[in-house]
């Protein structure tokens, strides 16, 4: 599926060499979350499940990013979900409108918490977040076209609040009765000298959010990311991709990176502004946080920039320490790496004590983790912080890297859902293209010592992670996490909405991972104590302890009723 | 907060920014809760089903289930007939419902895929049940989804016997489970045998056990849909939500059906006993008279806390046309009053009160948007914002108090627990509207004016 490849592509040992198994069936005594299926669905589901087993040489294979099937009670979202949701909705100074019927635009307003504010290249009265545009189509649009309609808007939004440019996102039966929103795009781009960008993003479009990823990427790449000209001054000039400021986990992680000596030029695309986007390629190094919904750009940037990317993980104090001592080494810089040691010292000093105070309630504790593209990785790290474990992780709409690692993205063989999303073959740019040494201000040769020490442009997946014993589940859907409670009775589920109120009828404690429960931040130093905080009090609340109401229970021995 | 918004008039006249309606399909799917061990399904896209579990499961904090025929490309060219059938023999295999109630979504209505003929097709085991309605997102609104699945209740389930029971249907409306109970309450105060239908109550409403349960114990049972069509009287509660049901009924089985108001509010709630006491000739019990008499008792005593205060109100249209008749009653000044469901019968209805209690120059519309309401609001401040969560960025960026009223309610907890119908609903109104007012009075008093006693 993948054929632009980085040419700082780390080669794991394994690379290639994929052990089959069975093992998901055989060995991990699941048969019986799969005996209620009809065989084709527990054919399907079998190979969507690996439990980790430290004597196999490298992760088996896990089915990933493959159709869901009709009926099953399923986690996963659209590709409109990806790419206006995930993607584009969150640059702050772009008017998104929604071109289809109301609901896919009124669903996807205010709902994500990807938190915005002004900053020095966007004020007050260009940030557009907590608006919802929406074509509204009717009938006549679905019978005759709604081309005009959507141009129309395009006039009257852009008369009424001068936006610096538009993104126009397609739902579902846009591309069915085929108005060409590119073509309205373009017109519309001509009409009023801003940008206007068209994204096919109808939701039957891929497997999941993950097709919209993709789409929103390649947009965005295509377009935007280039044309600024002028680099946001600094010496460190970094970008955060795939940071979506959940809870305002961006704003820590700039809070940290600049005490460092840092210059963030953008978090894409939570609280990114077009302008900074235009400027992406004219920072030093693209950070990848969330690997899943944005390495086609930093792989992308990597192929015509040059630009190197590492992939962080900024949950977890542990895993915060070790990304900000692996970007110390990208910088070729003692002065970054002396502050970077101060700055962890003082963060850890100030929250150890506190997070052992939580510590107290959480320890020994089991979880399950079921997110999205990055984050049931991620949070394995802050909840050992913790002394928990997670013993049953998933993604909702990940593919085999992101439970394997890169290495296998050459072996993943496309099909009928993932070659209908367009790929961008790009190539160097003549002008722009530098080495990866130059951007880090060292000699190739230092460079080339500096890859060996740590992983740059590449992401080892989430199994190395995972402890033996424990499951990864591609697409977990509702009788399965069912069936896992039952097993494996965790002592808390993170997951989404839809699965909270049923972890908790089920007795387990839960929090949200997509949302927080409207909490937050929970990256950085500070976010680990709020995340921190935040699971000891799931866990501990009082009324946990009193669901049995107290004339059902078993009365003490000796007890006799009064009389 | 909203500093893009454009200063003085603009032309908006074409799509929406910041609706107050969403698409049918979300509307059938909560209308599908209310039938007893009911899955509901979303032919179409898996993103409308993730889309509209979520919106339902973040207003009551409750497990909603729904399941998606996950439509691919290859299923939006050649039609979702496949993947119907395999998701309804899935469905059956795995969660074992009583019935599935198909709606469909805006990609599988622009196919046209022929759903009654699909269902035909399917393998559906014995003793269980398929019902289906069309519910193309770009007609109507939530509301005509929800009206619409309940039809679908009649038109698949609904039967007569030939002979006619004392007994009552009750089509409640788009309405939290904590009115449904609220309405079964005062039916059985009056002693009137009730089915009513769609009943969410102890679907989306329901106690943390550690035991759970896929289909709660609540919802309507089939038995009961069915036996709907041998009651003497149907109340259709709310023309948008219910009308078409109870038409249906009236059609098919020949169940007189009388349109009510939602009984939100005094009048409306008087209307709704009324109908009842007239009809089946039951007598009033002295529970219920106390009742009123404790909201008349609040009303007179309370009036200056809010008498003469102008609102905008805004929401779904039965919703917003029972509260504009109570906002009437309480002496209020209801302004402005949107919904974002089309029907000019909303406006209709709306100014014909309006005329009644001698109000002039407020504001109706049917169809609107928030970003409409907020112009409306810029151009003539009103005391009170009376709608649902979305009207928070109004309240915030006019420092207008806002009560929480319909669906949905996003940031705020227990509400769907809590009736807004009845007289113990009009209670629940006036103190939050009354507390909404003196908190801000409060807020706003110099210290020399801020008192004990209010």
């Amino acid at each position: 599926m993948r054929s632009v490849s980085g040419p700082a592509k780390r080669e794991k040992p394994q690379s290639g060499k994929e052990v089959k198994t069975d093992m998901a069936e055989t060995d991990s005594g699941l048969e019986g979350m799969l005996e209620g299926y009809p065989d084709l669905v527990k054919k399907n589901r079998k190979k969507h499940l690996v439990v980790k087993n430290e004597p196999a040489e490298c992760c088996p294979q896990i089915e990933a990013n493959t159709r869901t099937v009709p009926g099953i009670i399923s986690q996963r979202g659209c590709a409109y979900a990806g790419c206006k949701g995930v993607v584009v909705g969150p640059i702050k100074d772009m008017i998104t409108i929604t071109h289809g019927p109301v609901g896919c635009g009124y669903y996807s307003w205010g709902t994500r918490r990807n938190k915005a504010r002004a900053d020095e290249t966007t004020p007050k009265d260009k940030i557009y977040s907590q608006l919802c545009f929406t074509t509204d189509m009717q009938e006549p649009d679905i019978v005759f076209g709604g081309e005009k309609k959507l141009a129309k808007m395009i006039d009257e939004v852009v008369a009424a609040f001068h936006p610096r440019a538009i993104n126009i996102c397609a739902t579902c039966p846009v591309g069915l009765i085929g108005d060409d929103i590119g073509a309205v795009a373009k017109a519309a781009q001509e009409r009023h000298g801003i940008q206007v960008l068209a994204f096919n993003c109808e939701g039957y479009k891929g497997v999941s959010q993950s097709a919209g990823h993709h789409i929103a990427n390649n947009n965005i790449m295509e377009k935007v990311v280039g044309t600024g000209t002028e680099r946001k001054p600094g010496k460190h000039v970094i970008n955060i991709l795939g940071e979506y400021n959940i809870g305002g986990d961006g704003w820590e992680l700039e809070r940290i990176l600049e005490d460092i000596g840092y210059t963030v030029n953008s978090i894409l695309t939570g609280d990114s502004s077009y302008e900074n986007i235009k400027r992406l390629h004219l920072a030093d190094l693209n950070l990848v946080q969330c690997h899943r919904s944005i390495n086609y750009i930093a792989e992308m940037m990597e192929t015509k920039y040059g630009m190197p990317w590492l992939k962080v993980n900024f949950i977890g104090i542990e895993a915060t320490n070790e990304s900000l001592r692996q970007m110390a080494k990208c910088f070729n810089n003692p002065d970054l790496e002396k502050k970077t040691e101060e700055v962890i010292a003082r963060e850890t000093a100030r929250i150890m004590p506190i997070m052992e105070q939580y510590r107290k309630v959480c320890e020994g504790k089991t979880a399950f983790a079921f997110v999205g593209g990055s984050r049931s990785h991620h949070y394995q790290y802050l909840l050992r912080d913790l002394g928990m474990e997670v013993v049953v992780a998933g993604y909702e709409f990940a593919h085999r890297d992101d439970y394997e690692g890169r290495q296998v993205i050459p072996t993943i063989k496309s099909d009928a859902d993932s070659k209908n999303i367009p790929e961008l073959h790009l190539t160097a740019d003549p002008e722009k293209f530098r080495e990866a040494h130059e951007y880090l201000n060292m000699t190739k040769e230092q460079y080339e010592a500096l890859k060996k020490e740590i992983p740059i442009s590449y992401y080892e997946g989430m199994y190395p992670n995972m402890k033996n014993g424990e499951l990864m589940i591609d697409d977990a859907n509702h009788h399965e996490v069912e069936e896992l409670v039952a097993k494996y009775h965790p002592d808390l589920i993170f997951s989404g909405v839809r699965d909270k109120y049923i972890a908790h009828k089920l007795g387990v404690a839960s929090k949200q991972l997509h949302s927080y429960d409207y909490a937050g931040p929970y990256a950085g130093y500070g976010g680990a104590i709020n995340f921190a905080r935040d699971v000891a009090h799931a866990l501990s609340t009082p009324a946990w302890k009193m669901i049995i109401p107290p004339w059902e229970k078993a009365k003490p021995e000796g007890s006799e009723p009064h009389a | 907060m909203l500093e893009c918004l454009p200063e003085g008039t603009v032309e908006h006249t074409i799509g929406k920014i910041n609706p107050v309606k969403t698409c049918q399909p979300i509307g059938a799917m909560y209308a599908a809760l209310g039938i007893h061990g009911c899955l509901p399904h979303s032919h179409g896209s898996q993103g409308c089903c993730a889309y509209h579990r979520m919106h339902l499961t973040r207003h009551f904090r409750d497990p909603v289930m729904a399941s998606s025929s996950s439509f691919t490309e290859g299923a939006s060219v050649f039609g979702g007939a496949a993947n119907l059938k395999t998701s309804i023999k899935n469905i059956f295999k795995i969660y074992n419902p009583e019935i599935i109630a198909v709606h469909t979504t805006c990609l599988s209505e622009t196919i046209g895929d022929d759903i009654p003929n699909i269902i035909k097709q399917a393998e559906i085991p014995e003793g269980k049940r398929v019902i289906h309605i069309n519910t193309p997102s770009y007609q109507g609104s939530h509301i005509t989804g929800f009206a619409g699945m309940c039809k679908a209740m009649v038109s698949y389930l609904s039967q007569s016997d030939g002979t006619q029971k004392d007994q009552v249907n009750i089509l409640p409306g788009f309405v939290n489970p904590g009115d449904m109970r609220e309405i079964r309450r005062i039916v059985g105060e009056l002693g009137v045998k009730m089915i009513m239908f769609p009943d969410t109550s102890g679907v989306v409403d329901t106690p943390l056990t550690s035991k759970y349960q896929m289909y709660p114990d609540g919802g309507a049972t089939v038995a009961e849909i069915r036996d709907a069509g041998n009651s003497s009287l149907t109340l259709a509660l709310g023309s948008f939500a219910s009308n078409d049901a109870a038409d249906l009924l009236q059609e098919k089985c020949g169940v007189t059906g009388i349109p009510l108001k939602l009984p939100i509010g005094l009048k409306a709630t008087d209307d709704f006993i009324m109908a009842l006491k007239d009809w089946f000739g039951v007598e009033v019990p002295k529970s219920l008279t106390l009742e009123r008499g404790q909201v008349i008792d609040t009303l007179i005593d309370t009036h200056f806390h809010y008498q003469g205060k102008t609102v905008a109100v805004f929401g779904d249209p039965d919703h917003v046309i029972a509260m504009t008749e109570f906002l009437i009653t309480m002496g209020m000044i209801p302004k402005y009053i949107l919904t974002g469901t089309p029907g000019k019968a909303f406006e209709a209805e709306v100014n014909a009160m309006l005329e009644a209690a001698g109000i002039t120059g407020s504001r109706v519309k049917a169809e609107g948007d928030l970003f409409e309401l907020h112009q409306w609001i810029r151009e003539e401040k009103v005391d009170l914002l009376i709608g649902t969560t979305y009207g928070k960025y109004i309240a915030r960026k006019e420092d207008i108090p806002l009560v929480r009223f319909g669906f949905p309610i996003l940031d705020r907890a227990v509400h769907p627990l809590m009736p807004v119908v009845g007289y113990r609903g009009c209670l629940r109104l006036i103190e939050q509207i009354s507390n909404a007012l003196l908190e801000r009075r409060d807020r706003d008093a110099l210290d020399e004016d801020y008192e004990l006693i209010l």
